[in-house]
């Protein structure tokens, strides 16, 4: 909206909670640019999705913006080379997962001279592609949601047949404390944005966009205005939101922005609103207008715990250590490294990691800013979660099923419309760590859907076995009555027959010596005109003298078999009498 | 550099069980003081006898249990059950009375069904109930505030009464306006007749009336600091109200007013203290009004055809045991259920 326009009408969402932003810790100095370390580490799966296959091998050389690895599976993006450099390894190593588990990824080693593959940009020409292609594109070149969920755009991009998009929702409202990578990315790179909002509309045309920034960065607002108004977007408006976490859920902005409500259970396009992250906005433009993959981000070095907080663009794969390094490194009593925010992001064991296309931010904090887990209380039901959960659902009974395992229940108490958002888990008197609880039955039903689905699919299996030998029996059965039903009748037919003959004499049996005679008689006729054509049984002309001996060889063998087997037949024969007579006597 | 990696959220609200738990003793000082003020020193002694008792009992059982002190002691859950049973006694309750029931109170219906967090009853009410059944005759030994009792117990006396030093306390106790009113109507006596009776003031009991605004008061304070919700408050209240105000003006002459109900007896402290007991309380919105509606509806029901002068302990109880059917079948929907 421009200065001045009427107030847009906004809408509450239930739950959420007022916080510290703590943004001005990181938000007061521009970004930053990281020098590509000596060594880049790129994990195979850097997106919610399936992971991807290498198109490279140690040793060999890469240049800046190379495919890497392919992308395996209709929801999944692949990797590029963030640098030139060589293939230095594809193996297994430590990477930024809650499990702690280390997984494939490709190491290069970057020789410095940043030296890019070929680009073609399509600049504005991207306005004569269909949506398909422009979605193509944006596969290749690897872009997926940059607020953190890290879903592939161009799959999110699709919304479904017989879906129309009518309200664009692009999403700047950066809710959790601390980060500020899209405020400054708002605040410097406005027309990247805008430019990537273009190329959105075009691809589905909706009927309205609106742009959610939280009103606690009003530098964000100012600037992506002045880049609307440049860009000639007209129909595009900046909606000033409150600040209230987690207004930057995807729900909880749409229905702040339109007053809708996304289905229990279902996506935006249900209500006709497609969400797209400003990051992600400006990826697209990057990818369009200088055709450049998804090969680095911004992130927010944050917390009290690091010297220097501010915001650095970093190649993918740089390792974490060196954003800190680059911050000054870290102030004496630093306690936990988080990746993301203090909600929703997790605490990492070390610093020795990659950065991926999902982290957004790296908060350092000491231990009097964000405090240890106290020791979990029992729960008073005391519902101070309740009236916190933005996605209204009753945390406290949930949490008394998921310490159950009653997943049956915990599914009928809407555990999958949980957002992981964590305000039930601030709120709690009793210190519960809730959104544990929540994330540990959510991977328990996971679980066990797959293997119900294992299970259902070796049931039909066994099923069809089951009804296949069934069948198969079935159809011996038919056979052998409809073959006795045959022997009965034909014996029936015969003894009738005999029974007819008898009574009538040799005047039934005269047709049938006709009959037969008349057969042989065509038959040796069929025998003379072939001998007269000159057809005699094949292959045994033109044999050589020592094929001849070996057939003559073989027959002899045979009728020395033939003999033998005679001979023992009749002395068994013999023996068998032997022995009852012998049997006899006894 | 190793770090913990403790799961999110990473920050958390201040407070914890004994600052809610301490937020609703804070609320209930007004009202205790004026117990006090208007009923003398017995009321402060039931309350120091129902302390020391559920202190020991809790930590008996945590010593037994292997669990550790310090925490579950702490957490003033223990303290704010002795103080609900102690203020629901008569000011002239021999000692053991309050150490009795506070003693049944937590080991029984607190602690062995594993203590907070998991009774099904609300603790300070099965307390009372047992003394109330067990013990009619000193349940019911109230005295008339203290300027209406010319001549009445000292402090001194007081105390002889309640260890049983003092030999003739029936004179100088008195029923209170709830039974007084319950059994004057039960005896076909007109209402108008019986309220002239000194012991009822402007709105209800001489000297009760302003104890149930010193509890709404502090009710007051709970929802302004969002410790309670005002559905149990308004739903109990709300019931009472409707109902005795059907039946007043059906037939005025033989029913209570409805400001007399909400003034009386336990039903100010049972709104905002003692049914709001959010463990034994269901926890959806509806769920809490119609929980609260039952026992505004109970109590009504005892206070005016029951063997009882009041119900607030027994309606509690009872629609403590449906609760947990309450929390099954108003569930509310979750976002994005309803049609938005």
């Amino acid at each position: 909206m421009k200065p001045g326009d009427a107030k847009p009408v906004l809408w509450p969402f239930p739950g959420g909670l007022q916080l510290a932003d703590e943004k001005h810790i990181s938000s007061e100095r521009p970004i930053a640019r990281l020098a590509t370390p000596a060594r880049l580490v790129l994990p195979l799966r850097q997106h919610i999705g399936a992971a991807n296959q290498p198109l490279v091998s140690v040793g060999e050389r890469v240049l800046k913006g190379q495919q890497i690895a392919s992308a395996e599976g209709y929801i999944s993006a692949p990797v590029h080379a963030p640098t030139s450099g060589t293939v230095a390894a594809i193996e297994e190593m430590p990477v930024a997962h809650p499990s702690q588990l280390p997984a494939l990824c490709i190491a290069i080693d970057s020789d410095g001279a940043e030296e890019w593959v070929e680009r073609q940009p399509l600049g504005d020409g991207y306005r004569d592609l269909a949506p398909l292609e422009l979605r193509n594109l944006l596969r290749e070149r690897g872009i997926v949601g940059l607020g953190g969920a890290t879903f592939p755009t161009a799959v999110k991009l699709q919304p479904g047949p017989g879906r129309r998009i009518d309200t664009l929702i692009i999403n700047g409202a950066e809710c959790e404390p601390y980060i500020s990578c899209d405020q400054l990315l708002m605040r410097e790179r406005a027309a990247d944005v805008v430019a990537g909002i273009a190329v959105i509309q075009h691809m589905v045309s909706p009927a309205q966009t609106l742009i959610g920034v939280e009103d606690n960065k009003p530098d964000a607002i100012d600037a992506l205005q002045r880049a609307l108004a440049e860009a000639g977007l007209n129909d595009t408006r900046v909606v000033s939101v409150p600040t209230r976490y987690p207004t930057g859920g995807e729900k909880q902005l749409i229905r702040v922005l339109t007053g809708k409500i996304v289905p229990s259970g279902g996506l935006p396009a249900e209500v006709g609103a497609l969400c797209q992250n400003v990051g992600t906005c400006a990826a697209i433009a990057d990818a369009v207008y200088r055709d450049q993959p998804l090969i680095s981000r911004i992130v927010t070095v944050t917390g009290r715990g690091v010297a220097v907080p501010q915001n650095l663009e970093v190649p993918l794969g740089a390792p974490m250590a060196a954003l800190i390094e680059h911050c000054g490194g870290y102030v004496d009593g630093v306690a936990r490294l988080i990746m993301g925010g203090p909600m929703m992001g997790f605490a990492l064991p070390g610093d020795e990691l990659p950065v991926t296309k999902g982290c957004n931010c790296l908060l350092a904090s000491l231990a009097e800013e964000l405090a240890p887990p106290q020791a979990e209380q029992p729960c008073i039901r005391c519902g101070a979660c309740v009236e916190a959960c933005p996605a209204e659902l009753l945390p406290q009974q949930l949490y008394w099923y998921a310490r159950a395992g009653d997943l049956e229940q915990a599914r009928q108490h809407h555990l999958f419309d949980c957002i992981d958002c964590g305000c039930c888990a601030y709120v709690c008197p009793s210190h519960i760590p809730l959104v544990q609880y929540y994330r540990h039955a959510k991977t328990a039903v996971a679980a066990a859907e797959r293997e119900r689905e294992k299970a259902e699919v070796a049931r039909q299996r066994h099923e069809f076995r089951q009804q296949r030998i069934a069948r198969a029996e079935r159809e011996k059965a038919e056979r052998l009555a409809k073959k006795k039903a045959a022997l009965e009748a034909s014996k029936r037919a015969a003894k009738a027959k005999a029974e007819a003959s008898e009574a009538s004499g040799e005047a039934a049996e005269a047709p049938r010596q006709d009959a037969i005679q008349a057969a042989i008689e065509r038959a040796r006729k069929k025998k003379a005109a072939a001998a007269a054509a000159g057809v005699v049984p094949k292959n045994v002309d033109d044999l050589s003298e020592a094929q001849r001996a070996r057939i003559a060889a073989v027959e002899a063998r045979r009728t020395h078999q033939r003999e033998a087997a005679g001979e023992a037949a009749e002395q068994a024969g013999s023996d068998d009498a032997g022995d009852k007579r012998r049997s006899a006597g006894s | 550099m190793r770090f913990q990696t403790p799961t999110s959220p990473h920050t958390a609200a201040r407070g914890d069980v004994s600052r809610v738990m301490g937020q609703v003793l804070l609320a209930l000082i007004p009202g205790a003081a004026l117990y006090i003020a208007l009923f003398g020193i017995g009321v402060l002694l039931n309350l120091l006898v129902a302390a020391v008792t559920a202190y020991a009992c809790e930590a008996l059982v945590l010593h037994l249990r292997r669990r550790p002190l310090r925490a579950t002691l702490g957490d003033n859950s223990a303290l704010l059950t002795a103080c609900l049973l102690a203020l629901a006694l008569p000011p002239l309750a021999p000692w053991w009375l309050a150490a009795l029931g506070t003693a049944f109170a937590i080991l029984l219906a607190k602690q062995l069904y594993g203590g907070i967090g998991y009774n099904p009853f609300n603790p300070a009410m099965v307390g009372y109930v047992v003394l109330l059944i067990s013990f009619p005759r000193e349940m019911t030994l109230w005295l008339p505030p203290a300027w209406l009792a010319e001549g009445g117990p000292g402090a001194l006396d007081s105390l002889a009464i309640a260890f049983g030093a003092a030999a003739d306390w029936d004179a100088i106790s008195m029923a209170t306006p709830l039974d007084h009113s319950r059994t004057q109507l039960g005896l076909n006596a007109l209402l108008g007749e019986v309220r002239a009776d000194p012991r009822y003031g402007l709105l209800g009991g001489s000297g009760w009336e302003w104890i149930s605004l010193a509890w709404l008061l502090g009710g007051l304070y709970l929802l302004w600091r969002r410790v309670i919700s005002w559905h149990i408050p308004v739903g109990l209240l709300g019931s009472l109200l409707l109902l005795s105000l059907a039946f007043y003006i059906g037939d005025a002459d033989s029913y209570s007013p409805p400001w007399f109900h909400l003034l009386s007896g336990g039903a100010m402290l049972g709104a905002f203290f003692i049914a709001t007991d959010p463990v034994s309380a269901p926890s959806s919105a509806r769920g809490k009004l119609i929980f609260a509606a039952g026992i505004g509806a109970i109590t009504f029901i005892i206070r005016s055809w029951g063997g009882y002068p009041d119900g607030i302990a027994f309606g509690v109880l009872l629609m403590n045991i449906a609760a947990p059917t309450i929390d099954h079948f108003y569930r509310p929907p979750a976002f994005g259920q309803r049609r938005g």
